[in-house]
């Protein structure tokens, strides 16, 4: 991959945004000068139009980086909205203050009291300036990690929504024990005595995802990703330009399909044509059958056995390889033995 | 330095390049300083007290007691999963460059006669990034201090998470979080000590999950880097931000510990929590066979 060849995708992406540009170019003149320009229009939106149902047919790993991201996705209160009843939503880690990025509540889903957890995106951009566009500070996770706790306490299961760039990455957050706020999330939700259910919506941004989002099961959306870094993050350090984010979202195999068979995800849940803001209801209908199905299994579970799988699934993840120590070059003295064969 | 622990060498050189030289230059004041008495001083800058880094091994020749090191795993490595760009080539690189097969040593040994499982991250292999190797070594050193009721202690050094094994390795913060989960509920000790720097992925699992964290003097600690945290907030960071002694303050970590000291102060805290004694000098050979 030295040498940088366009994928045909890549080259779809283009020829679209150049007809975007031309459609927008087109549709300011008819504005600005009060001139009919559907002759001109027509064959270039059919053409548009054309070009996405290529695209989207077989998207490439940058493409789905931008369904992900989309706007118009639907979000966390859209999920809960649609899939839960009887919402009562919860405040504050009792520390510092309340995180808005990060929504923590009690529902019922099917009927079953669950506790919700979620990183809380807005559609727009006055939403997101006021949910700091769903980037967690450390007292949005202990927020998370206190309701978790009230799950444990009366047997609830918990369902969390992951949908963030990544822990928000500022002077106070550090202050405040960002990367401990991470670390001890990941550590109660490796053993918390509850079922937990992971739903990947929208973006799994690094150690600000995984907070909440260690479970028995994670479920994640045909076009979400989860990576360990951003795309464009990646290409700056590997190639020292932002500009190559697109062969980094490739080498990074950040699709839920690469996902599931590198074992981080258990199940792909299918999106509609376009992406899940083509068809929301479709998308929730998916989301909910796939809840039901596990939590119904996971209550069935002894806790104690639940916690046994738990462990084992995280501590088999990663690939290794174990040389016989004799190929190593000869040590200078005779080693002692390891501890445990 | 001590250089009393021998290991296998993973490197293709058969002798590590040792920067020739009878002076070293002081990256902080920028002092000549005899390379002898440097290295006497365990590599702090005898002007202006600056911790150069340490190599793992080095880490451990000052913290243990002499040749009573045993180590863990030595050949575990990282595999190529995602077939990452250059990555195998940085591996062999990282590994003729530092003799070691990966970023971290694990194993068990003392420290002033308490018995300890203990690993080092090495920041010169790969600016000391978990990926999978590093976690599973971790994770399993977890686990021995969990089967033989020892305690743990960590020297962590690293830059975070390894980009090139994508999310797995975004997955050993939950492995080795998981881990260190089972050591607390069984009642023993895990000692974090973070030395520089220590940084994202590293931070976001083991190294903040700590009984007890400590961190030697002026290390970079923290989980975003300076530059994100600049261009996110649009102000410059003042100087002293994620040094150890700023997460001192901000009530972050324990103690700061000059290197001179971090022995005892490690053996001090060991003998106060339970760390089973051993005899110096007299390390009991593993049990003969039941007959
Ligand atoms: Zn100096």
């Amino acid at each position: 991959m030295t040498e940088r060849t366009p994928s045909p995708a890549v080259d779809l992406d283009r020829q679209l945004a150049d007809l975007e540009q031309e459609i927008e170019r087109l549709r300011k003149r008819s504005r600005e000068q009060s001139v009919s320009v559907d002759a001109e229009l027509g064959p270039l939106l059919e053409r548009a139009d054309h070009l996405r149902v290529q695209i989207y047919t077989n998207p490439s790993p940058w493409h789905i980086v931008q369904l992900a991201r989309q706007s118009q996705r639907p979000r966390l209160l859209d999920f809960v909205g649609t899939l839960c009843s009887d919402v009562m939503e919860l405040h504050g880690d009792r520390l510092y203050r309340d995180d808005p990025a990060l929504l923590a509540a009690l529902a019922r889903f099917e009927g079953q009291p669950v506790v919700v957890i979620g990183h809380n995106k807005g559609k727009d951009t006055k939403e997101n300036i006021a949910r700091n566009f769903g980037m967690p500070y450390p007292e949005g996770y202990r927020k998370a990690l206190r309701a978790m706790r009230l799950a444990e306490k009366f047997r609830y299961p918990v369902i969390s929504f992951v949908d963030t760039p990544g822990a928000y990455p500022g002077d106070e957050a550090e202050e405040r024990g960002q990367a401990e706020a991470i670390a001890r999330n990941i550590q109660e939700m490796s053993r918390l005595r509850v079922p937990l259910v992971v739903v990947i919506t929208g973006e799994g941004g690094s150690g600000g995802a995984l907070a909440i989002a260690v479970g028995d099961v994670v479920l994640m959306l045909q076009y979400a990703v989860y990576t360990v870094i951003s795309p464009e993050g990646c290409a700056a350090i590997l190639w020292h330009d932002a500009s190559r984010a697109r062969d980094a979202a490739e080498a990074l195999k950040l699709t839920a399909q690469d996902l599931q068979t590198l074992g981080v995800v258990d199940e792909v849940l299918p999106e509609p044509f376009g992406g899940a803001h083509r068809d929301p209801d479709a998308t929730f209908a998916a989301v909910r059958e796939a809840l039901g199905r596990h939590l119904q299994a996971l209550r069935e579970v002894p806790i104690e056995i639940l916690l046994d799988r738990r462990y084992k699934k995280y501590r088999r993840m990663g690939r290794i390889l174990e040389q016989s120590e004799q190929s190593a070059q000869s040590s200078q003295s005779p080693r002692p033995l390891a501890g445990d064969g | 330095m001590l250089n009393w622990l021998r290991r296998p060498k993973y490197g293709s050189l058969e002798r590590r390049e040792m920067p020739a030289g009878i002076w070293a230059k002081c990256p902080r004041c920028r002092n000549l300083i005899y390379r002898k008495e440097l290295e006497r001083n365990l590599k702090v800058c005898p002007k202006c007290a600056y911790h150069h880094r340490l190599t793992a091994v080095e880490r451990l020749e000052i913290t243990l007691d002499e040749n009573s090191f045993r180590e863990y795993d030595a050949g575990l490595t990282s595999t190529d999963p995602l077939g990452f760009e250059n990555y195998p080539a940085k591996l062999s690189e990282a590994r003729a460059k530092t003799d070691q097969a990966e970023a971290v040593i694990t194993g068990e040994g003392t420290i002033d006669g308490s018995q300890t499982i203990i690993g080092a991250l090495d920041f010169h292999f790969m600016g000391g990034s978990m990926g999978s190797a590093v976690g599973e070594k971790v994770a399993r050193a977890a686990e021995r201090s969990y089967e033989q009721r020892l305690p743990l202690v960590i020297f962590s050094a690293s830059g975070g998470a390894r980009m090139q094994e994508g999310v797995l390795s975004l997955m050993q913060l939950a492995k080795t979080s998981a881990a260190i989960g089972r050591i607390h509920d069984a009642g023993l000790p895990y000692l974090s000590v973070m030395c520089d720097p220590t940084t994202g992925g590293v931070t976001a699992s083991f190294a903040f999950l700590g009984d007890v964290i400590l961190a030697e003097p002026g290390a970079l600690i923290g989980f975003a880097g300076r530059r994100v945290i600049e261009q996110t907030i649009r102000r410059k960071l003042p100087d002293d931000f994620q040094t150890a002694e700023f997460c001192l303050q901000k009530g972050l970590i324990d103690m700061v510990v000059p290197r001179t000291e971090m022995r005892s102060a490690l053996a001090r805290l060991l003998a106060f929590v339970g760390a089973p004694r051993v005899l110096p000098a007299a390390i009991e050979p593993a049990p003969a066979a039941q007959p």
